[in-house]
């Protein structure tokens, strides 16, 4: 009744084309946008932010940027835990080199440095498709691992071998360090979730989106149009390297505090991210979110039930939460290939009809 | 001889028989690859789960017994017997028989058609799906794995290597054995997809699933034989790494390192997945003993990806691999 494109009038080429062109969609988008910046910041606790929040902003950031690699310009990577990794040292050597400036500069150079390392690995993809195109990445994964774990420079040669971040601030405010205040923390991850959803937005349907789904799609074919594979192909790693760099820097600084590469980054990270990229919808934004938001509230919701009601030891539901992850992914692959979008994009085909829906 | 040259030569031959093992893991990826066009990232975990099903029925365990206590709050752990080593064994190729058939039956199945992503992703998914189950049925705990294979260092080779170097050389006994067995599967494998009615059907499907349909091959039954087949390759795999190492979760990793095997010996070719399994031995074996020791050592778990890498920009279909792969 209220879900539909009548009486929305587009008086503009501007407004015809804008992201969210139903009514309904743009307010609540709005709705949204005003609750995860005015509402939550005052009602959240360290609980939340901890267990759900700033896990599922982070991870959105990462699959957005996986995403755009395989959902959009179609090339398989398994090497996002390494280049998460690459993103999380950055940012600790730039946290620990230069105290005084902000967090915000150091999360972005952090992200370009991670540009470059993704740029470097995504070389042999002008070359190689497919399966050993991943099976190439994952190289990246195991090499940077060993990479931060061999080489002491990279962790200020801390006794331990583990990355711990230092107390930082964002204009006065304390974002990383133990003192950090929930409130803090989500919205830091927020501001950049929010930008890094609106630039990956505007780049897909742009030119260099297209030129990326062209060469998803056939790329001989698109390379005859004057699509330039290894442009298109780079840019692509760039943008996704870049994201995932800034998923990496939060999620060491803002999220863990204290990380051992081989258990944060590890080829664990790869999979779960590809799951929520799978599971969100190949080539969506907002199954991004939803694969992410999917992934995260999952496992916390096994644990309450598991644990906490039905009373079963933690390390079975442990395994538990395994069958029931590798189950839901099958399911999911037989039921919806194209993920949680797909729903809800059939969701909003039904909208539109209802209540008459014929 | 000098000192150096004797111990490269100890490398190598030990990297010889560590490929050897790589290549029985890359071999049940090639089966399935070839005949279904699935990259079947399961395999490892096919080898743990074919290794824990092993010592659980060898040991008498009773399957569950984690949940079974946790949920009636009994006390039960044991059946109190001890199967011997072939009746376990055949039994355990039963399980991986009928695991084979539940996979073609509730996943592939299903997924006739898809895009190879998702089938792998399909994969992915089964391999989390059995390690969680593995561990439910048999306990998560490190198990000993003792099927009667020699362990310990081999004095023949010793006292040979000593007569005619003045050098004996360490050799695993077990390393040995897993040579014999992976020679003879390879043997076995190629016999059967040469001379049989099955194997020369599992080729027709490998090289055309729509002709091989239309003069009467089953899609099903062969799926049903090639997973099956696989299921057996991961149990020989997983009872040598098994024995070598003990029985735990670390044993569904050594997937991860048949990739390159691959990558080096082309996913569609069974002489490849030899080949390819012996290069990455000995190359990683040698370039730990010769540079490792320069650049802080640990260098095997990528040293197998970056030199599949650098193989790769120059010949990406692999050594044997089929020339037609798509070049861009």
């Amino acid at each position: 009744m209220i879900y539909r494109e009548a009486g929305d009038f587009k008086t503009t080429y501007k407004e015809d084309s804008q992201t969210f062109p139903i009514k309904f969609d743009r307010w609540g988008y709005y709705v949204i946008l005003a609750i995860a910046f005015l509402v939550i910041p005052f009602v959240i606790n360290d609980y939340w932010a901890n267990a759900i929040f700033v896990p599922f902003l982070i991870y959105a950031i990462a699959t957005l940027g996986l995403n755009i690699l395989i959902g959009y310009c179609g090339q398989l990577s398994l090497g996002t835990g390494g280049f998460m990794a690459v993103g999380a040292y950055a940012v600790y050597k730039l946290m620990t080199a230069f105290p005084d400036v902000s967090m915000i500069v150091h999360v972005i150079i952090a992200g370009l440095i991670t540009t470059c390392v993704g740029v470097l690995f995504g070389l042999p993809s002008l070359r190689i498709k497919g399966f050993y195109l991943a099976v190439a990445t994952l190289a990246a994964q195991f090499f940077l691992v060993w990479l931060f774990n061999k080489v002491p420079w990279f962790y200020n040669n801390s006794a331990s071998g583990m990355i711990n971040s230092p107390e930082r601030t964002v204009f006065g405010i304390i974002v990383t360090g133990p003192n950090t205040s929930a409130p803090a923390k989500y919205l830091f991850c927020l501001i950049f979730l929010v930008a890094v959803a609106w630039i990956a937005r505007n780049l897909t349907r742009g030119s260099i989106g297209r030129k990326w789904m062209a060469i998803r799609d056939m790329d001989i074919a698109a390379e005859i149009i004057g699509v330039n594979p290894l442009t298109a192909k780079l840019s692509a790693f760039a943008v996704s390297s870049f994201f995932i760099g800034i998923a990496g820097a939060l999620f060491f600084s803002i999220y863990l505090g204290a990380a051992e590469v081989g258990e944060a980054f590890g080829i664990q990270k790869s999979f779960l991210i590809l799951f929520m990229v799978i599971i969100g919808g190949l080539g969506s934004i907002f199954g991004s979110f939803a694969g992410a938001a999917f992934m995260v509230l999952m496992p916390v919701l096994l644990k309450n039930v598991l644990v906490g009601w039905m009373g079963w030891p933690t390390d079975l539901a442990a395994h538990m939460e395994f069958i029931i992850v590798g189950g839901l992914i099958i399911a999911f692959l037989i039921i919806e290939p194209h993920g949680l979008a797909q729903l809800w994009r059939l969701t909003k085909e039904k909208l539109r009809l209802w209540p008459f829906p014929h | 001889m000098p000192d150096q040259l004797l111990f490269a030569m100890e490398v190598t031959l030990n990297g010889l028989m560590a490929g050897v093992l790589y290549s029985l893991v890359a071999l049940g990826f090639v089966l399935i690859f070839k005949s279904s066009g699935i990259f079947n990232y399961a395999q490892g975990v096919f080898a743990l789960f074919a290794a824990l099903t092993l010592v659980g029925i060898q040991n008498g365990q009773v399957p569950f017994a984690h949940l079974i206590n946790s949920i009636f709050g009994t006390n039960i752990h044991n059946f109190g017997w001890h199967v011997p080593s072939v009746i376990a064994i055949i039994l355990t190729i039963g399980v991986m028989v009928l695991l084979a058939f539940l996979v073609e039956r509730y996943i592939l199945r299903h997924l006739v058609n898809q895009p190879e992503i998702i089938l792998f992703m399909a994969t992915i998914g089964l391999a989390y799906f059995l390690e969680g189950f593995g561990d439910i049925m048999w306990g998560s705990d490190l198990k000993k794995l003792d099927v009667g294979l020699p362990q310990g260092i081999s004095e023949t080779v010793e006292t040979v290597t000593d007569g005619w170097f003045g050098y004996g050389f360490f050799i695993d006994k077990l390393d040995i054995v897993a040579t014999v067995i992976a020679a003879l599967l390879v043997a076995g494998l190629t016999l059967f997809s040469q001379y049989t009615k099955q194997g020369r059907a599992l080729r027709a499907v490998a090289d055309d699933h729509q002709a091989a349909l239309s003069v009467g091959i089953s899609l099903r039954f062969i799926w049903v034989l090639v997973w099956s087949i696989a299921g057996f390759v991961a149990l020989v795999a997983g009872m040598m790494w098994g024995a070598k190492s003990g029985v735990q979760f670390s044993l569904s990793l050594i997937a991860l390192k048949a990739l390159p095997v691959l990558m080096l010996g082309g996913f569609t070719s069974i002489p490849g997945a030899i080949v390819g399994g012996l290069i990455i031995g000995v190359g990683e074996k040698l370039f730990e003993f010769s540079i490792g020791p320069m650049i802080g050592g640990a260098t095997e778990n990528w040293f197998a990806y970056v030199l599949a890498l650098l193989f790769l920009v120059f010949r990406p279909q692999g050594l044997f691999g089929e020339k037609i792969i798509e070049r861009v």
